[in-house]
């Protein structure tokens, strides 16, 4: 039996990379994408508590967590299209229509 | 012993290929190695004992989620993107304020496993017992039982998403 605190561990890397990735990044896909990284991160940490307690909640919150995550790439797709389509850059430090 | 190793390989693959997503030039790379690390991801759940997840993980992530990205990234690959900068200014203070912020949530692990007040509190790990019900039928029960309303709503905020998506992908807006 693996215990908890490993899979806590793996999820506080997965999680520092994803957070490394938004920060740093200028393409906007790949900062999506260290968004997904984030989300995975939460999901091992529930299922890894929902074993440690017993029972499978956990299971469940992360299946609305997966819902969540498609519903979150489609539309910030969808924007990254119609931005691109507008100025021609997915560089994040550009995106500065509002800037005044 | 066996599921130790397996639980390493796929913790390991899993980072490394976290990793090479946030450093790699090109987004396609970048989107093979989110695939690694997400089926990795999935060998994880098998390892929890969570195989409905790990199906859901490798349909719904691999088979949906990434497909949409791989093809955005072709939508939009510029040539000339790759020649650019792919870190902005505030790489280093990012890149140090996560490590802190790393070092900050493993010193709370490792507090909340010595104190006695922490972990040590909850119930030690259970052993799923043959149980009569199988994985998928204990999330369905759940889900169909406890969570209908949440259950509900996500499918609106589902089709709010697909409202959204075409909006967005519409020729003027």
């Amino acid at each position: 039996m693996i215990p908890t605190s490993h899979y806590v561990v793996v999820s506080l890397l997965l999680f520092t990379t994803g957070v490394i990735g938004v920060l740093t990044r200028r393409n906007v896909i790949i900062i999506l994408m260290s968004i997904e990284l984030i989300l995975n991160a939460v999901n091992i940490n529930l299922v890894a508590f929902s074993r440690l307690v017993g029972s499978v909640e956990g299971q469940a919150f992360a299946i609305f967590i997966i819902t969540d995550a498609a519903a979150e790439a489609a539309v910030g797709l969808g924007i990254i299209i119609a931005f691109f389509r507008n100025r021609e850059t997915v560089l994040a430090d550009e995106m500065d229509i509002l800037k005044w | 012993m066996t599921n130790l190793i397996l639980f390493y390989f796929f913790a390991g693959l899993a980072v490394l290929g976290g990793v090479l997503v946030v450093t790699m030039r090109n987004a396609v790379h970048s989107a093979v190695f989110l695939i690694t690390s997400l089926l990795a991801t999935a060998g994880l759940y098998l390892t929890l004992n969570a195989e409905f997840l790990f199906v859901v993980q490798i349909i719904l992530y691999v088979g949906g989620i990434m497909v949409l990205f791989v093809f955005v990234i072709m939508l939009v690959n510029l040539d000339v993107a790759l020649h650019q900068v792919q870190f902005n200014r505030q790489t280093w203070v990012a890149g140090l304020l996560s490590f802190a912020l790393l070092a900050e949530l493993l010193a709370a692990l490792a507090l909340a496993r010595s104190s006695s007040t922490g972990m040590q509190l909850l119930p030690a790990p259970h052993v799923p017992a043959a149980s009569v019900q199988g994985n998928t039928e204990q999330i369905g029960t759940l889900l169909f039982q406890n969570y209908v309303i949440p259950f509900e709503i996500a499918s609106i905020l589902l089709l709010v998403a697909l409202v959204g998506a075409v909006v967005m992908g519409k020729k003027r807006i």
